[in-house]
C-alpha cells in the first residue's frame, strides 16, 4: 500500500473530525483567496480605468464624488459646469488633452455618456462591429451593454432621466446604435457613448418652451465634468491650485483620491484577511488537536508498525502525510471555494453595474494559497509527528 | 536461531534483571516461562532489537544485536521477526488484507497481493480479507495477528502469551496453528507465556526459565 492510501484511510477512520478540520482549513484559505482575488482586481480596475488621467475637474464637492462619478461610473456627478469655463480650460497651455463628460441618462441601467471620440480614444478601444458616431442621437454601446441588453448596430432605444434607471423615459428621442465596443476590461465596457451635443438634445429639446427659450438653453449649455491629461507632470503642481482658487469648479486628482479610497477600503480587506488568519489558526489548532488524539488512539497502531520494521521516520512521514492530505483537499476546496465566492459577488456588482469582478482568473501569488495549507499542516503535524517518532515501541509488550 | 549469553538488562532506577543463557537452533521452540513482572516481555524486546542489553551477547536469526547499527534495526527486523502480539494490535481503520498489506508497507517491501492471498489462504481466512477487524470473532482475529506475524517469512516467531484468555480447545487450536505456521516457514519460535497449559502442548519444547534466580534468591531468604 502507497503511504498516502495508508494516510487517507487513517484519515477518514474519523469522518466527522476529519469533515470539520476540512472545512475550517477550506474556510480559512477560502477567505484569503477571496481577498487576494477582490483586491488585485479592483486595484486593476481602478489602475486601468485612471491611466492617463491626471486630473478631473467638475462642480465643487466631494472630490473623491467627482472621481467615482466621472472615471468609474459607480457614483453620481456632484453637479455640472458650464461648457464656456470648459472651453477655456481646453485652450490652457498646461492641458494636453480634455474629455468632456455629460451624464445624466441611463438605459437599463448603464450610463448614457456625452462625450468625444476621444474617450473611447484614450482607453485604446476598438470596434466589434459597426463605426463610431457621426452626428448627435449616434451611439456606441460597451461590450457587457451589448451583451446585457442585446443591443446592435441599427437598433434604436430610448434613455430613461436620471442615473438610477427609474426615471422619465425620453420617448421622444431615440437613440441609434452605430458600433459595438470590443471588451476592453475597461469602464467603458459598460457605458453607452455618444456625443454630447446628444445629451444637450434630449434635454433641451424636452425643457425648451420655444425657439426662443432654445437660444437661451443653448448659451447656457453646462456638460458635467472634463477628463483632463497634462503635457507635463509639473502642471500637477499649479493646475488643480488655479482651478480650486480662481473658478467655480474643483480639480480633483484621481491618484490621490483613489489611494484614499483604497486606504478606506484596505481597512476592510485588512479585516477579511484577519479573519481568514484567525480561521486558518484556528484550523490549525483544531488539525493539531485531532492529530494528536489520533496518534495517541492509534499509538498501539504505530507501534505495530514500528515492530513490523517501520522507522521511526515512516511512521512520523505517515502521520505528516496525513496532515498533508487533509490540507491538500482543503486547499483545493478553499481555492474553488474562494473563486466561486468572488464569481458570485462579481454577478451580483455586474446586476448592479458596479465593477467588474470574476472568479475565473488565477492570480501568481495563489500559489502561496498551496503553500500556506501546506505550511499549516505541517505546523499542525509537527508534534503529533514527533510524538509518533519517539514511541515507545515496547509498550506493545505491557499486558495493561 | 537464537543464541544468548549472559544477557542483562536494566531498566532506570531498577535492579539488573538477568537471563539464563539460551542456545535455540533453527526452526525449534522456546517456551520463555516465568511469572509476570519477571522480565519475559524485556527479553522478547531485546531478541526483537527493540531495547539494547546492558551486557550479554545476544545474537537473533544471524544477526549480532549488539553489533547492529541503531538505524538498521527497523530494516532487520522487518526481514527477522514476525510478531504476534497478546492484544493482537490490527488496525480498526483497515480490513484484514489491508492490514497485511500494511505490514508489507512498514518492511518497506512492494505491494504484493498474491503473498497476502496465499497467507490468509493457509489461514483459512480467505473469506474474511474485506473485513474489518471488529467483524471478526476472538479467533479468527488471533489468526488474523498470525498471518500478519508470518507474512513476510520471518526467521524468528515472538508469540506474547498467544493463549491467555482462551479456553483449553481455542489454546489448543492456537499453539498448534502457531507450530505448523511457523514450520511452514522454518522459523524459530519463541513463545512467551506463564500459562501451564503450552509446556503441556509442546512436550518437546526448549524451555527458559526467566526470574528463577530471583525466585531462589527469595527463598534463601524466607
Amino acid at each position: 500500500m502507497k503511504i498516502v492510501a495508508i494516510a487517507f484511510r487513517y484519515l477518514w477512520s474519523r469522518p466527522l473530525a476529519a469533515a470539520l478540520n476540512l472545512l475550517l482549513l477550506a474556510l480559512g484559505l477560502a477567505s484569503i483567496t477571496f481577498v487576494w482575488l477582490t483586491s488585485e482586481q479592483m486595484d486593476r480596475a481602478f489602475e486601468r480605468d485612471l491611466a492617463g488621467i491626471d486630473a478631473v475637474v467638475g462642480a465643487k464637492g466631494s472630490p473623491m464624488q467627482l472621481i467615482l462619478a466621472g472615471v468609474f461610473h459607480i457614483d453620481v456627478p456632484p453637479g455640472n459646469i458650464p461648457l464656456e469655463a470648459v472651453q477655456q480650460l481646453e485652450k490652457d497651455p498646461r492641458v494636453a488633452q480634455l474629455i468632456p463628460i455629460s451624464l445624466g441618462d441611463t438605459f437599463r441601467g448603464f450610463r448614457i455618456v456625452g462625450t468625444s471620440p476621444a474617450y473611447a480614444a484614450h482607453y485604446g478601444a476598438k470596434l466589434a462591429q459597426g463605426a463610431l458616431w457621426t452626428q448627435p442621437m449616434q451611439t456606441l454601446v460597451g461590450a457587457q451593454v451589448a451583451q446585457n441588453t442585446g443591443l446592435a448596430v441599427g437598433n434604436t432605444f430610448y434613455g430613461s432621466h436620471g442615473l438610477g434607471g427609474t426615471g422619465h423615459i425620453h420617448g421622444d428621442f431615440p437613440y441609434t446604435v452605430t458600433g459595438v465596443l470590443a471588451r476592453c476590461g475597461c469602464v467603458l465596457d459598460r457605458l453607452v457613448l455618444t456625443a454630447t451635443e446628444s445629451v444637450w438634445k434630449v434635454h433641451e429639446k424636452a425643457t425648451a418652451l420655444d425657439d426662443e427659450d432654445q437660444k437661451i438653453l443653448e448659451q447656457e449649455r453646462e456638460i458635467t465634468l472634463a477628463l483632463i491629461t497634462y503635457k507635463s507632470p509639473l502642471a500637477a503642481v499649479t493646475f488643480p491650485r488655479f482651478i480650486n482658487t480662481t473658478t467655480e469648479m474643483q480639480a480633483a486628482a484621481p491618484a490621490v483620491e483613489i489611494t484614499r479610497l483604497l486606504r478606506m477600503v484596505g481597512v476592510g480587506t485588512d479585516v477579511l484577511r484577519g479573519f481568514g488568519a484567525v480561521l486558518l489558526l484556528t484550523a490549525a489548532l483544531s488539525v493539531f488537536i485531532a492529530l494528536w488524539n489520533a496518534v495517541r488512539e492509534r499509538r498501539a497502531d504505530l507501534a505495530m508498525l514500528r515492530m513490523l520494521g517501520a522507522s521511526p521516520y515512516k511512521v512520523a512521514g505517515l502521520v505528516l502525510c496525513e496532515a498533508l492530505l487533509l490540507a491538500a483537499m482543503a486547499t483545493a476546496l478553499g481555492l474553488l471555494g474562494g473563486h466561486l465566492l468572488v464569481e458570485l459577488v462579481g454577478s451580483w456588482l455586474q446586476a448592479e453595474r458596479s465593477l467588474p469582478l470574476t472568479g475565473w482568473i488565477w492570480l501568481p501569488h495563489e500559489w502561496w494559497v498551496l503553500l500556506l495549507g501546506a505550511v499549516v499542516a505541517t505546523l499542525a503535524a509537527a508534534l503529533p509527528a514527533w510524538e509518533a517518532y519517539r514511541l515507545d515501541v515496547t509498550t506493545l509488550l505491557n499486558h495493561r | 536461531m537464537i543464541r544468548t549469553t549472559q544477557l542483562a538488562y536494566c531498566y532506570p532506577g531498577a535492579a539488573k534483571l538477568e537471563f539464563p543463557d539460551t542456545d535455540v537452533p533453527q526452526g525449534a521452540v522456546l517456551l520463555l516461562r516465568g511469572p509476570s513482572g519477571a522480565g519475559k516481555s524485556t527479553w522478547l524486546a531485546l531478541a526483537a532489537g527493540l531495547l539494547r542489553p546492558a551486557s550479554g551477547q545476544i545474537t537473533v536469526a544471524g544477526q549480532d544485536l549488539i553489533a547492529i547499527q541503531k538505524i538498521a534495526t527497523d530494516a532487520w527486523r522487518a526481514g527477522a521477526i514476525g510478531f504476534l502480539p497478546q492484544k493482537l494490535h490490527l488496525s480498526e481503520a483497515l480490513t484484514v488484507a489491508r492490514n497485511l498489506a500494511m505490514a508489507q508497507w512498514a518492511a518497506g517491501v512492494p505491494d504484493d497481493p498474491q503473498a497476502v492471498r496465499r497467507t490468509l489462504e493457509a489461514l483459512d481466512l480467505a473469506d474474511l480479507a474485506a473485513r474489518k477487524p471488529r467483524q471478526l470473532s476472538g479467533g479468527q482475529a488471533q489468526r488474523v495477528a498470525l498471518a500478519r506475524a508470518v507474512l513476510l517469512q520471518p526467521k524468528v516467531i515472538l508469540a506474547d502469551e498467544p493463549t491467555a484468555s482462551l479456553d483449553d480447545a481455542a489454546a489448543q487450536s492456537a499453539l498448534a496453528l502457531l507450530q505448523a505456521s511457523a514450520q511452514r516457514c522454518n522459523a524459530t519460535l519463541v513463545i512467551a507465556t506463564h500459562d501451564a497449559r503450552v509446556a503441556a502442548a509442546l512436550p518437546h519444547a526448549l524451555t527458559c526459565q526467566i526470574g528463577i534466580k530471583r525466585l531462589l534468591e527469595l527463598r534463601e531468604k524466607l
